[in-house]
């Protein structure tokens, strides 16, 4: 039952509406996790990111194509699956703990084994001296920690991530990144993990797919053949550079078709030199 | 161990709070004196335009002054048959208050989570929440073997909208965000009621529940003035019936009083169901 699972999407398509407001919000979708990967996608805004998690957390049934587990039809949602959202998404009603302790009371385990998980998973985040607030008095940053925990506390196979550090500050983000891959290492799941940020795709990912605009597809995938453990000095290395300007260059297309312009013949070195004249002082 | 250098600055940190709650803020003394003013001022004119029996167009002649009520007052809390009264009438808001919260906040909450629900109750709710539980008094008293269950009814009547239709906003308002998570962690149906739906909507009950209280009382004074045997609205319309004018005013007296308490007692009931809900 437990350790990691494949994820697999073929030929999705999803469309929202109906009638003449129906519209393709990704189409010809394909992607996989393997058992224990860690995967990046990342796309601009508005190119179906969420729409491929939701479909996969099993809110949303695909139009056309499949959505799998381990070969599996997703039907709906399952602890298997944990999900940590875009908005904080904690129950404000329940303390810090009993938010973690959520899904194991579901599951119908017992209290104590309820604590005892949900107090070994927040000491790991670093949040167990709050065990007992409500939500309300934490910050973003751990509000998002406590939504990992509380997403893994069940043992889920795969950890679907849908830009969950995009509300913070760049300084808590790249805090929460590591102790996401520590939390990660500890119990090496499967990952797909949501973002429009490439430098935390690249620090995060085994693997990163690159998306179009509306209607959302796969336009590139990339290899990160960056070392583990990774320590945040890894982003002044010549790999991570690398990579790092292959992806602006594939997201700036994207992001200025999505903002109604054409991509030109104009070749990508001179694009940006034309941008930088553009803001420099003369 | 102890030493005494060692244990000042605990002293000191341990009277700190203390001092600045000792601190009254100007803007609260100013509050407390002038609403003490406020009521004074109120009394005095109560008083003057009652002793001088004061006709200006509105005739102060049989008011009677605030000792006349006083005195009848320490009587009356004495007196068995007002305290029956007194007792009946809660009794009475009770029964229809809390028949309303048990019907109104289930229904609304289902009405809120199918809409199959909402589309075939809400219609014919829509064509009875504007008449006034007042407007009731005949057919209830027609409808219901006793008097009792009459004015329990119309009680139960005045709240039941306010508190159905406050809940069934409340759960249009529900984060999708949470019931998502919840699903995610292994909710069924019924885990989603009890344990997302219900404190997710807990805030707007209570504003229901406020205004239900609210209405319960005007419906009860109403209906006892109306249609009462014993009770604090028909001791209050019967005093003027008798003539014993400080009981008409007691009778008022005590109504404002025991809608304040009530409103209290909801907004206890509130703060201890959401200890999470600091604006509560
Ligand atoms: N319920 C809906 N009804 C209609 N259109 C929708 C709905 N949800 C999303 N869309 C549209 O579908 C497209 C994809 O939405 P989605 O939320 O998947 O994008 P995203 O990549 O996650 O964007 P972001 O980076 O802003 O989170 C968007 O253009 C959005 O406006
Ligand atoms: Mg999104």
């Amino acid at each position: 039952m437990n350790g990691a699972a494949h994820v697999a999407v073929r030929d999705f398509a999803l469309d929202y509406g109906t009638g003449s407001q129906r519209m393709a919000a990704v189409q010809d979708l394909s992607l996989e996790v393997k058992p224990g990967e860690f995967v990046s996608l990342i796309g601009p805004s508005g190119c179906g990111k969420s729409t491929v998690l939701n479909a996969l957390a099993g809110f949303m049934q695909p139009t056309r194509g499949l959505v799998q587990v381990d070969g599996a039809e997703i039907r709906g949602p399952s602890p298997d699956r944990g999900m940590v959202f875009q908005q904080y998404s904690l129950f404000p009603w329940m303390t810090v703990r009993q938010n973690v302790e959520f899904g194991l009371k579901m599951k119908g385990i017992g209290a104590t084994e309820r604590q005892r998980t949900a107090r070994t998973l927040l000491s790991l985040a670093g949040v167990l001296a709050f065990e007992n607030r409500y939500p309300d008095a934490l910050s973003g940053g751990m509000k998002q920690r406590v939504g990992i925990v509380r997403a893994l506390a069940t043992g889920p196979r795969v950890l679907l991530m849908d830009e969950p550090f995009g509300a913070l500050d760049s300084q808590t983000r790249a805090i929460m990144q590591s102790i996401l891959l520590e939390l990660w290492e500890a119990s090496r799941i499967s990952v797909l993990f949501v973002t429009h940020d490439i430098d935390e795709a690249i620090f995060l990912s085994d693997r990163i797919y690159v998306m179009t605009a509306r209607p959302g597809r796969i336009k590139a995938e990339l290899a990160v053949p960056l070392e583990r453990p990774r320590t945040p000095d890894l982003a002044g290395s010549a790999g991570f550079l690398q990579l790092r300007s292959q992806l602006r260059e594939l997201i700036r297309e994207e992001s200025l078709k999505a903002m109604g312009h054409e991509v030109g013949a104009v070749p990508a070195d001179q694009r940006f030199g034309q941008d930088l004249a553009a803001v420099a002082p003369p | 161990m102890h030493g005494t250098l060692g244990n000042l600055p605990a002293v000191t940190a341990a009277l700190a709070p203390q001092r600045a709650r000792r601190a009254v803020p100007w803007a609260t003394l100013r509050m407390l004196a002038l609403g003490l003013a406020s009521i004074a001022l109120f009394l005095l004119a109560w008083h003057l335009l009652t002793t001088h029996r004061v006709v200006a167009h509105v005739r102060f002649t049989n008011v009677p002054t605030p000792q006349a009520v006083l005195a009848r007052a320490a009587l009356a809390f004495r007196d068995p048959q007002f305290q029956m009264n007194l007792l009946i009438s809660c009794r009475r808001i009770g029964s229809g208050f809390l028949l309303a919260t048990a019907l109104g906040v289930p229904l609304g909450m289902l009405m809120g989570r199918w809409r199959l629900v909402r589309e075939a109750v809400l219609p014919a709710l829509e064509l009875l929440r504007p008449i006034p539980a007042i407007a009731w008094v005949p057919i209830s008293i027609m409808l219901w073997p006793t008097n009792e269950e009459s004015i329990v009814f119309i009680t139960f009547l005045g709240s039941f909208f306010p508190i159905l239709l406050n809940t069934l906003l409340g759960m249009q308002g529900v984060d999708p965000i949470l019931v998502r998570a919840a699903r995610c962690l292994g909710a069924r149906e019924a885990a989603l009621f009890r344990e997302i739906y219900l404190p997710a909507v807990l805030p707007q009950v209570f504003t229901g529940l406020a205004v239900g209280m609210g209405v319960a009382w005007v419906s009860l004074i109403a209906a006892e003035m109306i249609a009462g045997q014993y009770g604090i609205g028909y001791f209050t319309w019967e005093a003027y019936s008798l003539v014993s004018y400080a009981d008409i005013v007691l009778g008022m007296a005590c109504i404002g009083a025991l809608g304040l308490l009530s409103s209290a007692l909801v907004r206890l009931a509130a703060r201890l169901a959401m200890p999470w809900n600091r604006a509560a």
